[in-house]
């Protein structure tokens, strides 16, 4: 078996900011050995982990979607040390990916189903690969209907706005994209927090109905109601997980919730497996 | 399987001869207690040893380990290219190791050679090593290793078992790893097969007798996880801790680590340390949030993963081999073998 | 010094019965031989865990910090130093603790004691001046003054500096005539040998951080060790790393430590932690006529300036 430590180098390919108030950027990645693309085959809804020689690495859901080739992308938000160090570096600099790490969303689960994606602040990324996934028209007809609540903080805050409002316009999706406020006359989508636009936009549950949440703790916690209120069940509520890591292979024992190693064993799980963990997340 | 009799008069001859192709580890006592560390060309290990403070783990698993390298110096070709450290694995002997800590090695192997993954690192340090045990005839008064499925003869992990009997050992060769070790050293005094297994039999009763110290861990496995998680007893327990390492560093089972890149000049490491879950940084988040800041939770979850996580996980009974150190070294005295009784006799009241 | 423990349990009791505190905290019978763990007594039920004796190697003035309502403390002389240097510190209020001072007679070296046996010991008793301790193989009577911890035997603070009650005599305090014997053999030897010995006492040192989180004065929410942004220290076991660690944290610990010893009874390795701050408790006394935690009306050395501070490394 090959080395899980050692990391395919990388080429920084291209750099977009990707809110306006520059604290998430979008990078583009290209592999520099022919041939690591290929092992690098991964599903929607891993992560990865980026790995900066003398920085250190950082656990980062994979934004671009399997089916888009040459390249890989993710958006960073600059939180730490080696994100800032990230945040500093130029198109052209060398370093490496890890991965693909963990499972991903149940896309066999899903074939034939209803699915509504949640998504809450910059925790969209997994869920834009997601997307791009679905509406592929390789795979589009693999699902039913798809209804996507995303929002941020204003409008400047939401991720890959360009991408959001070609979808919108589109009839095989049903875009809720939502603000908390915003002072611009033109919005003309809704404006309120994500829970709330669930409750009144989302579909109802059935059982061909599944829903993928992914955001941060807070938002999580206060959409879960809505969504039980809307009827889905825990096993139809799938949700992305973040916890501290480090080896991202489930060896050096530091993102484990009960016996769960949120980077082997998730950080997809359902909110039934969810209730049966301790809460320490 | 066979037996060889050991003189202890060629003892140290034998091994020295080993020297040609092992290098080798051992028990090695100084002013400040017994340690596993590597034998100098002219130190023997100390057979009469009782307990090292530390367990052999280190000989796999360093402490601070260089896993990649990278040469940041823009003028050369492959310049932030990570490589794998040159760390050398060339056959290592462990002598007198405990039983104990031989099948801890084997626990902490489910960890570190799974069907996804396999640490290198760690393999490799393991494939190259041979595990020579040395049976505890006294166990001592800390020593609860037959209570987690383990004893004082028990074979597991090792490839070679000495039994001390004064003025030589009786080895018992249990696998091809142990027999090229002691063809290198030369040890070929075969002792009679039936003869010999009877009287492993008997150390091996006898020094089961001796055992002092007993837990009870039989009920762990049908407790229900969450129930024991919010139990009240975790804040007494907690009370006293002060959240330093000692008991993960000094446990052979425990095999948490952290990664960390440094750089000198132009040249960076990223090696491995150990990390220990008692650390109030161990699962803090960049943006601050730590799901486990409060020390009654670092607490519970130490003794949650030893006792009922990995239990659950791997069926493979719990996560202790009963060496007893870190009863012995916690400077505030919290004892597993008390916590694992609470937890085997707790109740939930509704 | 073990028979005051009727009167620590009586005064205990007292205080939780009345409601005066909301917990006692005090040391537990250990589960090993010579050991005690600290413990924290919610109800006067509890009152029989409490022991006292010459095992009680740690400060208890470590786990006063950071606890609601009133918390009642078993303090020997180096404890209740502590107590007032946290108060000094603003970290616990004098209303918000209530002292039950223990005069001591000193706590014994475990690790001088074990090395007497050469197997494990099984059991330990002590009746007054006499310790008699077992081992697997044999028993042997020691005297205390023979196995006092090193700090013990150079005390001139055995009796609690404040306290709310007293729960036994005062005892006759040591008058030496040189105080720091330890330091002046370190001092005397040259500076390979001296770099020799600092070396030598780490080389050990497995980085488990039981001296830092047993000593009282740590108690900052980020240790310099662990900070990450910018990174002062690494992690590894690296020398001069581990060198790093120990030399700085002496140096927080400058002019505010009491020799209580805690560091060393922690230490898993039988590191003689104190080398490290003992040279810097002698210069304040020498430099500042300073002891550590002596005087809640006055802040120590390195935190105030006077005009009369000692200047003459100044050329």
């Amino acid at each position: 078996m090959e080395n899980p430590y050692l990391p395919y180098p990388v080429r920084i390919d291209d750099i977009q900011i990707a809110t306006e108030d520059k604290s998430l950027k979008t990078f583009k990645f290209v592999f520099l050995n022919e041939g690591d693309e290929e092992k690098f085959a991964y599903h929607a809804g891993q992560f990865a982990e980026l790995s900066i020689p003398g920085v250190g690495e950082i656990p980062i859901g994979i934004a671009s979607s399997p089916v888009e080739k040459g390249f890989v992308k993710f958006t960073v938000f600059r939180a730490g040390v080696v994100t800032s160090h990230l945040h500093n570096m130029k198109i052209g600099d060398i370093m490496g990916i890890r991965g693909p790490l963990g499972n991903w969303y149940p896309w066999d689960k899903l074939e034939n189903k209803n699915v509504v994606i949640i998504g809450g602040g910059f925790a969209f990324t997994t869920l834009r690969s997601s997307i791009v996934y679905m509406l592929d028209p390789a795979n589009r007809s693999k699902f039913k209907n798809i209804d996507v609540v995303y929002g941020a903080r204003s409008p400047g805050m939401l991720l890959y706005r360009e991408e959001l409002f070609e979808w919108e316009r589109r009839d095989d999706i049903n875009m809720h994209i939502t603000v908390d406020g915003t002072d611009d006359p033109d919005w003309k989508y809704h404006t309120g927090f994500v829970p709330q636009v669930v409750e009144q936009n989302a579909p109802k549950a059935d059982e061909d109905t599944y829903a993928i949440i992914c955001g941060p703790p807070i938002m999580i916690k206060f959409t879960q109601p809505s969504l039980t209120q809307l009827g889905y069940k825990p096993h139809q509520i799938i949700m992305s997980l973040e916890n501290r890591m480090k080896c991202g292979i489930g060896m050096c024992g530091r993102c484990n919730i009960g016996k769960e190693l949120v980077c082997k064993d998730g950080p997809v799980f359902t909110l039934d497996q969810i209730n049966q963990t301790p809460k320490e997340y | 399987m066979k037996f060889i009799t050991i003189d202890k008069k060629d003892w140290t001859q034998g091994i020295d001869k080993s020297r040609k192709t092992y290098q080798l580890f051992g028990p090695v006592t100084d002013e400040n207690g017994c340690k596993i560390k590597e034998l100098d060309a002219d130190v023997a290990p100390d057979m009469d040893y009782h307990e090292s403070v530390m367990s052999a783990k280190s000989v796999l698993f360093p402490q601070s380990e260089t896993i990649l390298t990278t040469s940041l110096n823009e003028a050369v070709d492959d310049h932030h290219i990570m490589k794998r450290a040159e760390n050398t694995y060339t056959p290592r002997a462990i002598l007198g190791i405990r039983p104990y800590d031989a099948k801890a090695i084997l626990l902490v192997k489910l960890n570190f050679d799974t069907d996804d993954y396999r640490d290198p690192y760690w393999c490799d340090a393991y494939e190259a090593t041979t595990l020579v045990g040395l049976g505890i005839t006294k166990p001592g008064p800390f020593d609860f290793s037959t209570s987690v499925g383990c004893g004082p003869f028990c074979e597991e992990g090792l490839d070679i078992l000495l039994a001390d009997l004064d003025d030589h050992y009786l080895a018992k060769v249990l696998t091809p790893k142990g027999e090229a070790y002691a063809a290198a050293c030369g040890f070929d005094a075969a002792a009679d097969d039936k003869e010999s297994q009877a009287l492993f039999d008997i150390l091996q009763l006898e020094a089961e007798k001796n055992i002092t110290s007993r837990v009870e861990t039989d009920k762990l496995k049908d407790k229900v996880l969450l129930d024991l998680h919010e139990a009240p007893f975790w804040d007494d327990i907690a009370f006293a801790c002060i959240n330093c390492g000692t008991c993960t560093y000094v446990c052979p089972t425990c095999w948490c680590f952290d990664i960390q890149d440094e750089v000198k000049q132009k040249q960076s490491s990223r090696f491995r340390n150990w990390d220990t879950c008692m650390s109030p940084l161990f699962t803090r988040h960049a943006t601050g949030h730590n799901p486990r800041g409060a020390k009654v939770q670092r607490v519970r979850q130490r003794f949650m993963h030893k006792l009922k996580y990995f239990l659950d996980k791997y069926d493979q009974g719990i996560m202790c081999v009963g060496c007893g150190r870190c009863v012995k070294s916690c400077p505030v005295n919290i004892d597993i073998r008390q916590v694992a009784h609470t937890m085997n006799t707790f109740e939930k009241k509704d | 010094m073990d028979t005051c423990i009727k009167k620590i349990r009586e005064l205990a009791a007292d205080l939780l019965d009345k409601g005066e505190v909301e917990r006692v905290i005090g040391f537990a019978k250990g589960t090993i031989p010579m050991a005690t763990s600290p413990i924290a007594i919610g109800s006067k039920q509890e009152i029989e865990k409490l022991v006292f004796n010459s095992t009680c190697g740690l400060n208890l003035a470590n786990f006063a910090r950071n606890l609601k309502g009133k918390t009642a403390i078993i303090a020997k002389g180096c404890d209740s130093r502590n107590i007032v240097t946290h108060i000094v510190e603003n970290q616990i209020k004098r209303d918000q603790i209530y002292i039950i001072g223990v005069p001591c007679t000193g706590m014994v070296d475990k690790f001088k004691i074990a090395s007497r046996f050469k197997d494990e010991i099984t059991q330990f008793e002590e009746a007054g001046d006499t310790l008699t301790v077992s081992s697997l193989s044999e028993t042997k009577e020691l005297k205390k003054q023979d196995y006092l911890r090193e700090n013990c035997s150079l005390c001139t603070h055995r009796n609690p500096v404040l306290y709310d009650v007293l729960a036994a005599e005062l005892v006759e305090e040591q008058v030496l005539e040189n105080p720091f014997p330890d330091v002046d053999r370190i001092e005397a030897l040259d500076p390979d040998a001296k770099w020799q010995h600092f070396s030598d006492l780490t080389k050990n040192c497995i980085r488990c951080y039981a001296c830092r989180n047993a000593c009282p004065l740590c108690y900052c929410p980020t240790c310099f060790v662990d900070e990450a942004g910018p990174q002062w220290v690494g992690k590894g076991q690296n020398k001069t790393d581990v060198d790093t660690f120990h030399f700085l944290r002496a140096y927080h610990c400058a002019g505010r430590c009491t020799d209580c010893g805690a560091c060393v009874e922690a230490c898993p390795m039988g590191i003689n932690v104190r080398d490290f701050t003992r040279k810097l408790n002698k210069d304040a006394l020498e430099l500042f006529g300073w002891e550590a935690g002596l005087d809640i009306t006055k802040r120590p050395p390195l935190d105030t300036y006077s005009p009369d501070d000692p200047n003459d490394f100044i050329k």
